[in-house]
């Protein structure tokens, strides 16, 4: 859309505008991602790439890519299953659903952390259960995994209702009509329509299960090798004053969520439709 | 699938009730797969969970829990939380009008990597943020040294705080305002031009007040992100307690003194104070719509 | 196919959409649902497809109850009103696709398939087109595609939900006729919902008329234009001239209009179509205001000595020389009588 003359601000106006927001992007977004790899870099390329193998690197990644894994199939499952209700049927307390959906977002990462140790911790719900049958959650690998549901719970569903929404349900009535099942539908008429959605919801639900950190942090317990996710790993290097080591593997996590950024700017150019205000 | 129940006359017609819930009522199926696995995935993870919060913060007398939830400690600690969190709220209210004008009314070079770095915020992991920051604002750090020559301190204190949590609120603002500018048409503005309006008095009387609900929106949806911000915030904030010290640091600090109860109370402040803010958020966007039908 | 259709009754959120409705159609015909918009034509053609349930009465496909069958069992086409094509598919593959969900033992093999799907483009004259999706097709042949794809499952009756209704004049005038064959040739039960009276009378067997969740009057096109049995489908279908007032001593009066009428005392409206007004000397009076000739007939639009607006249609050779301010005497051939409440 190009402005017309009547509307359009004067040069000066324009260069102002410009700098303003230059000067503070710089020093709120580009300045620290670019000092992220400087300070990565400091002593080299070599000290930065040693940083990312050390076994205890190297697990923490592991355990990232673990969790990723197990966030994003459960946020397709439970997103589309949401969104299959709450957009193809008409039922009450619809709105409600919507909104209790949503609660993880505002609910600080601390508390969502917090909630799991008061159920699953040694004094918690369940704690002496647990420790009699000898089943460690908290300070543990399935804590890690059910904070990290938690705070990713709504990206998928939140994508695709108000797309499934939008699109109606001409298409599944025309499928039932001609006799496919529920199934048959969801696979040959459905996803065919939100696969944009979809990809994008698990985009950036794939970004926040890598990079969460405050809810993870406190059911983790921080051991070493074992229950540090890549963001914990960079505290406690950092804590260490281990810069070089703290700032490499932030780099690599720099570059993932470079590449998610990408990811998401191209699936907006090409379906612009799935745009809408993320979290 | 097919029902027996034969109602042919008007007066035997059943009930609205028990039997309906039972009946077929979609053509579309699979409603009571998607919504049992919808609801009983919810109460696993979220609600049930959220409760334990609550029933551990209620399970202590009223003095106890004024003693837990509002000490000074913790007085001090959600001043910093929701203080800062406003004013950088604040911030990027300003500076994210700013941006989503630039974004949509200018060209100029680099615009999409702009528009893609605005969402880094959303992409990049709290942590990451927090310790590039702390870089960048202490006292030797790329920035840091230039403010220390002023005589400003920013990392370590109330404002690294503020500097941690513009970060996170940023695109808040920005993709809020962003769509309702967007669709601003243009014609609106020619109308008040050819009316004899200047473009101080256009700007002031149509398009700010037409962004008004986006506006607040975005800035509530920035301040209730910053409240509850941890990652970001840890690196930059100095953590002392009554003065750097935000209100989920506490929650963390108590939990690791198997404070359960302390911890559970200052969340339960938190809670409410974020479902206050939500429907305050609601209310605006409910607004907005009634405003703009 | 019989359909009968028991004292259904339906309701959304508050307001009712069906308020206790029969009907029987019968197999082969071609029945057209005629209605206001909120009449609950819609409605009641999604019950009889299976895509909503109705709250009370029956649905009986050749008296077999199938109220609350699923819509996948009711073997019925169903042409939705914006088509619901399946964007991401060609049209072969939309067509195909009530043949390609049947599980394995049910499906025809691939090649009987195709030839089906040939068979069906042929006949709705789209033949060639396969390989094209939705988005590269005009809105006429977007709707044959839907039609072509109802059809592929043989179903034991075809619904249509307004289906010119998204189309232009020309088009949808194309398109009834082209209904009309492939209902001819292929002899299934056919009911169409429109709003459009003109659509309805031109293409149906019969046609129903609903009104506010209610059916006023079914019968065939001839029968519900010349004896209406409401005030409502009086002026619904077709053009008339509506008067308010009572009938006294075997004559209807409205200010200055008079006619002479067959009925008992008492307030009445009624209702002259255009062309049953005839040019008569004893007749009450009207002023020409407008004139406009439309092909043989003259249309005449004149004001009464009471100012009330009346349209008159005239043959041209009866109309004689007729000119704008000049007075007519006009009396009626037919007149509608209804109560007034209605």
């Amino acid at each position: 859309m190009s402005p017309r003359s009547s509307t359009q601000d004067p040069w000066w106006v324009k260069t102002l505008v410009l700098s303003l927001v230059a000067v503070f992007l710089g020093l709120i977004l580009v300045l620290p991602l670019v000092s992220v790899f400087a300070e990565a870099l400091r002593q080299g390329l070599g000290p930065a790439l040693e940083a990312m193998s050390t076994p205890d690197a190297i697990a923490s990644i592991k355990l990232t890519l673990l969790t990723a894994a197990v966030a994003v199939p459960f946020n397709i499952v439970f997103g589309v299953a949401a969104a299959w209700a709450v957009a193809k049927h008409e039922f009450w307390g619809k709105s409600l659903l919507i909104s209790l959906i949503d609660v993880p977002f505002s609910v600080s990462p601390v508390v969502a952390g917090l909630i799991y140790v008061l159920i699953f911790g040694s004094h918690g719900w369940f704690g002496s259960w647990l420790i009699d049958h000898n089943i460690k959650i908290i300070f543990a690998v399935p804590g890690i995994m059910l904070a990290t549901l938690f705070v990713t719970f709504p990206f998928v569903a939140r994508e695709l209702i108000p797309l499934m929404q939008e699109q109606g349900v001409d298409e599944e009535e025309a499928a039932a009509s001609m006799g496919a099942g529920g199934w048959m539908t969801l696979w040959r008429v459905t996803t065919p329509n939100i696969r944009w959605g979809l990809l994008y919801g698990v985009l950036l639900c794939n970004a926040r299960a890598m990079g969460e950190f405050g809810a993870v942090s406190v059911v983790s317990g921080h051991i070493r090798g074992l229950t540090n996710t890549m963001p914990l790993h960079v505290e406690i290097l950092y804590n260490e004053y281990d810069f070089v080591g703290a700032f490499s593997v932030a780099a690599l996590l720099c570059l993932l969520s470079i590449l998610t950024l990408i990811l998401k700017g191209l699936l907006e150019m090409l379906q612009p439709q799935v745009r809408r205000a993320g979290h | 699938m097919s029902s027996t129940t034969l109602s042919t006359a008007g007066q035997d017609r059943q009930p609205r009730g028990a039997k309906t819930l039972f009946r077929r009522r979609s053509a579309i199926a699979g409603f009571g797969l998607s919504l049992g696995v919808t609801v009983s995935l919810l109460s696993l993870v979220v609600l049930i969970p959220l409760s334990a919060v609550i029933l551990k913060a209620s399970g202590q007398s009223f003095s106890e829990f004024l003693q837990a939830g509002f000490s000074a400690r913790a007085l001090g600690a959600y001043r910093l939380s929701f203080g800062a969190a406003f004013v950088a709220a604040a911030v990027n209210a300003v500076f994210g009008v700013l941006t989503a004008w630039a974004l949509v009314r200018y060209e100029f070079p680099g615009k999409s990597i702009i528009n893609g770095l605005v969402d880094l915020p959303f992409a990049l992991p709290t942590a990451v943020a927090g310790i590039a920051l702390a870089a960048l604002y202490s006292p030797n750090g790329w920035v840091g040294q230039y403010l220390e020559m002023a005589g400003i301190k920013a990392a370590y204190t109330p404002l690294g705080v503020v500097i941690a949590l513009t970060f996170i609120g940023l695109p808040f603002v920005v993709r809020t305002i962003e769509p309702v500018l967007r669709d601003l048409s243009a014609d609106v503005e020619e109308a008040a031009a050819s009316l004899g309006a200047g473009r101080l008095s256009i700007i002031g009387r149509v398009i700010l007040p037409a962004l008004g609900p986006a506006w607040l929106t975005g800035f509530a949806l920035s301040f209730a992100r910053g409240v509850g911000e941890y990652g970001s915030v840890i690196f930059i904030a100095g953590n002392m307690p009554f003065k750097s010290e935000i209100a989920p640091l506490l929650i963390v600090i108590q939990l690791e003194q198997f404070n359960y109860q302390a911890a559970s109370t200052i969340a339960v402040v938190m809670l409410s104070a974020s479902f206050a803010m939500l429907l305050v958020i609601n209310a605006i966007q409910a607004w907005a719509r009634k405003r703009s039908a | 196919m019989t359909i009968s259709i028991r004292s259904v009754e339906k309701q959304f959120a508050r307001y009712p959409a069906l308020r206790g409705v029969s009907l029987e159609v019968q197999p082969g015909e071609l029945l057209a649902l005629l209605g206001p918009s909120g009449s609950g034509k819609t409605t009641l053609l999604r019950i009889i497809a299976g895509l909503e349930f109705p709250e009370a009465g029956q649905v009986a496909f050749d008296d077999q109850d199938v109220t609350f069958a699923s819509a996948a069992v009711r073997k019925v086409g169903f042409v939705f009103q914006q088509y619901a094509l399946f964007r991401h598919m060609t049209v072969a593959k939309n067509i195909a696709f009530g043949l390609d969900v049947r599980k394995a033992k049910d499906r025809p093999a691939r090649a009987e398939i195709n030839r089906r799907v040939e068979d069906l483009l042929g006949l709705v004259e789209l033949g060639g087109l396969g390989g094209r999706y939705p988005a590269q097709l005009s809105g006429g042949q977007r709707q044959r595609v839907a039609l072509a794809r109802a059809l592929a499952v043989s179903p034991q009756v075809l619904l249509l939900d307004e289906p010119f209704g998204a189309l232009d004049a020309t088009v949808r005038k194309s398109l009834r006729k082209e209904l009309r064959r492939i209902h001819n040739a292929t002899g299934v039960t056919t009911i169409f919902v429109t709003h459009d009276q003109e659509e309805a009378l031109d293409l149906a067997d019969r046609v129903a008329i609903l009104n506010q969740g209610s059916i006023e009057q079914v019968g065939t096109p001839q029968e519900v234009y010349d004896q209406p049995a409401s005030a409502f489908v009086c002026s619904f279908v077709g053009e008339t001239n509506r008067f308010d007032g009572a009938v006294s001593g075997g004559r209807f009066v409205c200010g200055s209009v008079s006619l002479a009428v067959d009925c008992a005392d008492g307030p009445k409206t009624a209702f002259v179509r255009p062309h049953d007004l005839v040019v008569a000397p004893e007749g009450f009076e009207a002023k020409i205001v407008r004139v406009t000739a439309q092909g043989p007939v003259i249309q005449i639009e004149a004001q009464t000595a009471s100012d009330q607006r009346i349209e008159i249609s005239l043959a041209r050779q009866e109309a004689g020389s007729i000119a704008v301010g000049q007075t007519l005497r006009l009396a009626a051939r037919k007149v509608h009588l209804f109560d007034p409440a209605d």
